[in-house]
């Protein structure tokens, strides 16, 4: 009775994840036994120095890729019961993607690249709803130009409404604002701050900006491919 | 459906990337050569089918070099089927003081029994198809014929001794490719006149036949009851037997340029696979994309397989383009050897052709865009994650399994395939390692040099695979070019040097032995030398060693061609100078024994004939044998007359002779021909340089043709040498905006890009100079029996060229590598 409360409330569970890759010099762990229970509406900072495993939690986290032991489960599916195409599909339904090198398809202008993921997921009225979330982010007028005519936030910009036009139930965002200078990605974090509220969405973000960490519910510290201490942020 | 609406959705942005262009011009460009030689060799095979259907005018042609009796054509009129007779032999025309030699042919009502024979009513007029012959007393002559005398509609001929009225321009007689016609232009007249022109005298050069036609199966009895029947001295040519060696020779000529568009082809492979597998890249951070974003791997197979298919149908489209233009040019360079008045042939090489381009895509670019499918999506978050590397047994059994697929319909028998493509893997793996040891050599010599010719030169190594396949795609295009310019070119002037300058430039033909003397005297009367008269005796070898020739095994079909054609025999008491005795020996002056007979050495070896053998023959109805003594080599260039057959000395009296004699005759002397010919209307003077001419000009034209073809060629070797540089091109970039960041000049980097195709152009000119001496002498040796002179100038040539056409498309190819601004190298992310 109480467990069904739980997985209802739940929509992000690590259970004792691990990944192991093989090198030269043998077999090398990057994460270790990480576990935690992320509930729906949370915001979400993982943080710890460069080459501490974040990106690869996050890829574990997001169904990219599967934990060497332990499971995942997202949206109550446990990804590793599922084949690769199965978690596409969990990703089409569920996940949104911000990334530190944007990834919008280059032959896609700006509106087209926001339609995409509503186009996997199947949606009809892709284009309209890809217009609403376009003049959101306050790129109205830029709709039809393509990446290669972005600037870098503007890029971002686009990014971020596409990861919010399928209403995802967890955005993950892999330092956002890493590859922005300083007033811009401050500008990106607020839109996404401000989607996320009004969108009720889970937020995992990824960063290595204290400040940034601070700014959200929770804040989930690596180091060494370990989970050395999960906080709850007082606001 | 939504894989549908995204492929269609970014394929038209994706065809402004430099790598689906070159997919696309290659996909083209194979669509392109197989198209156009498709459609050559189309003409080629529809005219040697007309031909072959009209050629004989007739369904059987009964042929005889004396009258064919009375008794065959009311035998063939008793099994309900219609005749017709001709005569046809050589003879001067006069109009006036001019005159020309002409292919007369003599005919009767109903000729011709197939095909239509047609003329003009005025010279150059529009062509009409006619029925019946000219009237008695009329003639129609050949345009060119009028043109050569200066006659026109209405003016007379002499003919012999008498006078014709031309009624009609001829334009085209079913059976003028028979005989003697494709050298004179013909001249058509009834045979109402012919006993009153004293044209024909015993032993004239006259070839008489009987033409039947009907029912089919009427044809066939008829046929079969004459076989056992006929004299040795008739022989029956039905439309299969007639049509079989031009259709050989078409033949050949269809696979050979078959091959030629599949050499295009094969290039324009390499050219698909490198550019797909560099689709297939820059694909791959889209397709991690999508698939982050929820894509499955169906949806990226669908995506790329529509995309494709696209490809291939633009491709296609842009290939029958190129290609029905370069029919076009083709049709009109050959307009003289190939009958233009044919039907436009269909689509079906089109669609052969879209066939092709289809299975080259699913061959070389498939399995580069079936991996993307694998694309880890992981790699949204780690660059360096790529999917696995596709099967080597998928990608080599796949690019096999096309290449067999497209060269099977050229070659079209199994066990030829087989040899060929082993065949094509050896030679590709030796140029492959002779490219690979050429950019080696080009990477050796770069301690020596400044810095943009290092940096060029470096490059050329460090890509030593894609160098070497670069050097050699562009090696062949540029072998068949000078192959075809300067080797032709030196061949033709090397044979034309090996003449002798006072070899004779006319034959003189058809002269009566009761001429001999009169002629002699003409010459001496006019201060020529008097020149030596050959006998010539006209027969058929019927048996050797006591097999009948026609049940007889040979080595190869020229040699059958040779025992069962009619003959031309001739004796002589001494060897002529222009022979070498190979075996046996030659008989003694004063000989005069039993027949011996001495055979032209590959005359010997085709008809599987040796020394001690018997040959029998049919001469005007009388059977000679003769025991071979020796075997000839025969110089034909000495232009001197000469014999596949000579007997000895009294073994052919008393058969009807007639006399052939070699002169050199000068351009101001030509004068005295006229006087020649008006005086003994029987002889025919043959012109050698005219002759020599035409051939020239059909070696020209052919070669012209087949040169366009290769353009293919060389173009796929271009579109090669693009797809490698795009497949370089981000490097390029980078390395370029890094080189100027570093401080060099633009001038620096334009340099050393073009250092590095210099270099490539070298060793493809190289590689081309090298196959094209060694090909050049092996035709020389060879075919031409010329021996082989080494000519630098192809090697300046050959590297030039090679040079000149890699910088100028390298250029072309890597301008945005070389234009790269030093603050590209701070500009990574999409
Ligand atoms: N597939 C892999 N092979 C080898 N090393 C890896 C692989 N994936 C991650 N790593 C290593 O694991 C460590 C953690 O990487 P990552 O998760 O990208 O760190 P972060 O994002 O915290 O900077 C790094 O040292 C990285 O080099
Ligand atoms: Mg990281």
């Amino acid at each position: 009775m109480e467990n069904e409360l739980v997985s209802k409330d739940v929509v992000l569970e690590a259970i004792e994840v691990s990944k192991q890759v093989s090198s030269p010099e043998g077999s090398l762990t990057i994460l270790s036994e990480v576990s935690f229970r992320i509930a729906a509406g949370e915001s979400v900072a993982v943080v710890g120095p460069s080459g501490a495993g974040k990106s690869t939690l996050l890829a574990l986290l997001a169904g990219l890729d599967l934990p060497s032991s332990g499971y995942v489960v997202l949206n109550g599916a446990n990804l590793s019961e599922l084949d690769e195409d199965g978690r596409a599909g969990v990703r089409a339904d569920s996940v949104g993607f911000v990334f530190q090198s944007f990834h919008l398809v280059p032959s896609l202008n700006a509106l087209e690249n926001v339609m995409l993921p509503l186009e996997l997921a199947g949606k009809n009225d892709a284009r309209a709803a890809a217009r609403r979330i376009i003049e959101q982010v306050g790129l109205k007028d830029r709709w039809s130009h393509y990446p290669s005519q972005l600037s870098g936030g503007e890029k971002q910009r686009v990014a971020i409404a596409r990861a919010f036009a399928t209403e995802p139930a967890v955005l993950f965002a892999d330092e956002p604002t890493g590859n922005l200078d300083s007033r811009t990605g401050a500008n990106i974090m607020e839109l996404m701050f401000e989607l996320n509220r009004s969108s009720r969405t889970t937020l995992i973000l990824v960063t290595h900006d204290q400040s940034l960490a601070m700014r959200c519910d929770r804040m989930l510290s690596l180091d060494g491919g370990r989970l050395v201490s999960d906080s709850e942020v007082a606001a | 459906m939504r894989a549908v609406v995204f492929a269609l959705r970014t394929f038209g942005r994706e065809l402004r990337s430099g790598e689906v262009l070159v997919l696309l011009a290659a996909v083209s460009l194979a669509v392109g050569a197989l198209t156009a030689v498709g459609f050559l060799t189309d003409r080629i095979g529809k005219a040697v089918a007309r031909q072959a259907n009209e050629v004989l005018a007739a369904d059987l042609r009964l042929r005889s070099q004396e009258p064919v009796p009375a008794e065959w054509s009311e035998l063939a009129a008793g099994y309900g089927l219609d005749t017709a007779e001709t005569m046809s032999f050589p003879s001067v025309v006069f109009a006036g003081d001019n005159s020309a030699l002409a292919s007369i042919n003599v005919i009767s009502d109903g000729y011709p029994l197939r095909g239509e024979v047609r003329v003009a009513d005025q010279l150059f007029g529009e062509q009409r198809e006619v029925d019946g012959i000219p009237a008695a007393g009329e003639v129609w002559a050949d345009g060119t014929l009028l043109a050569r005398v200066g006659a026109d509609i209405g003016d007379l001929l002499s003919i012999g001794e008498i006078e014709l009225r031309v009624s009609a321009v001829l334009t085209y007689r079913p059976d003028q490719s028979i005989g003697f016609a494709s050298l004179a232009p013909s001249l058509l007249m009834n045979a109402a006149d012919i006993s009153r022109s004293g044209l024909i005298g015993e032993g004239s050069r006259v070839s008489y036949a009987l033409l039947v036609a009907g029912d089919e199966a009427a044809v066939n009895e008829f046929n079969e009851a004459i076989q056992d029947r006929l004299p040795e001295s008739v022989r029956v040519r039905s439309q299969e037997e007639s049509s079989e060696r031009a259709y050989n020779a078409a033949d050949r000529a269809q696979r050979f340029l078959s091959l030629t568009a599949v050499m295009s082809l094969l290039l324009s492979a390499v050219a698909v696979a490198m550019s797909a597998r560099r689709f297939a890249h820059r694909r791959m951070d889209a397709v991690a994309l999508m698939k982050s974003l929820g894509a499955t791997q169906g949806f990226v197979i669908a995506v790329a397989l529509i995309q494709l298919t696209l490809l291939g149908v633009l491709g296609v489209l842009v290939g029958s383009i190129v290609g029905f233009a370069a029919e076009e040019v083709l049709s009109r360079i050959l307009v003289d050897l190939i009958a233009s008045d044919l039907p436009n042939p269909g689509l079906r090489p089109v669609v052969l052709a879209s066939g092709s381009a289809m299975v080259l895509l699913v061959g070389f670019a498939l399995p580069a865009l079936i991996q993307l499918r694998n694309t880890p999506p992981l790699r949204v978050l780690r660059h360096d994650a790529m999917p696995p590397a596709p099967s080597r047994l998928l990608v080599s059994g796949l690019s096999l399994a096309a290449v067999a697929a497209l060269l099977y319909r050229s070659v079209g028998d199994p066990r030829m395939l087989v040899i060929l493509i082993s065949g094509i893997t050896v030679i590709a793996a030796a140029l492959y390692l002779v490219g690979r040891g050429l950019v080696f050599l080009i990477g050796r010599s770069r301690s020596g040099v400044g810095v943009a010719w290092r940096y060029g030169l470096a490059n050329v190594s460090r890509r030593g695979r894609a160098s070497a396949v670069q050097v050699v795609a562009f090696g062949l295009g540029l072998t068949v070019l000078l192959l075809l310019t300067l080797v032709r070119t030196d061949l033709l002037e090397g044979w034309r040097q090996t003449l002798d300058e006072d070899a004779p430039n006319h034959f003189l033909i058809n002269i009566q032995p009761n001429e001999v003397e009169a002629v002699g005297e003409f010459f001496e009367k006019n201060g020529m030398r008097v020149p030596s008269f050959t006998p010539l005796v006209r027969a058929r070898m019927t048996s050797i060693n006591g097999e009948s020739v026609k049940d007889r095994k040979y080595p190869n079909e020229d040699g059958r061609w040779l025992a069962n054609r009619e003959a031309n025999l001739s004796w002589t008491a001494e060897m002529s100078a222009s022979n070498e005795l190979l075996e046996g020996e030659w008989w003694p002056r004063d000989y005069d024994g039993p027949p011996l007979v001495s055979i032209e050495e590959e005359s010997a070896v085709n008809a599987g004939l040796t020394i001690g053998d018997r040959l029998k023959f049919f001469v005007a109805g009388q059977e000679v044998e003769a025991e071979i003594a020796s075997i000839r080599k025969v110089n034909w260039d000495s232009f001197q007359p000469n014999f596949f057959i000579v007997l000895s000395p009294g073994a052919l009296e008393d058969m009807p002779t007639t006399y052939i004699s070699s002169m050199k005759i000068e351009d101001d002397q030509k004068a005295m021909l006229v006087d020649l010919v008006r005086s003994y209307p029987s002889i025919s003077v043959i012109d050698l340089g005219a002759i020599l001419q035409q051939v020239r000009g059909i070696i020209e034209k052919a070669s012209l043709a087949v040169q366009a073809v290769f353009v293919f060629t060389l173009a796929a070797g271009i579109a090669v040498l693009f797809a490698a540089v795009q497949s370089t091109i981000d490097e390029r970039r980078f390395e370029s905006a890094m080189l100027r960041a570093l401080g060099a000049r633009r001038r620096t980097v334009f340099l050393g890009v073009m250092a590095e195709f210099a270099a490539l152009g070298i060793a493809a000119g190289i590689l081309a100079s090298a196959g094209a001496s060694v090909l050049a002498a092996v035709v020389a040796v060879q075919l031409f029996q010329l021996p082989y002179e080494f000519n630098p100038l192809l090697w300046v040539v050959g590297v030039a060229a090679g040079v000149f056409l890699v910088c100028i498309s390298g250029f072309f190819a890597a301008r945005g590598a070389i234009n790269a601004a030093p603050a590209d190298v701070l500009r990574w992310a999409t």
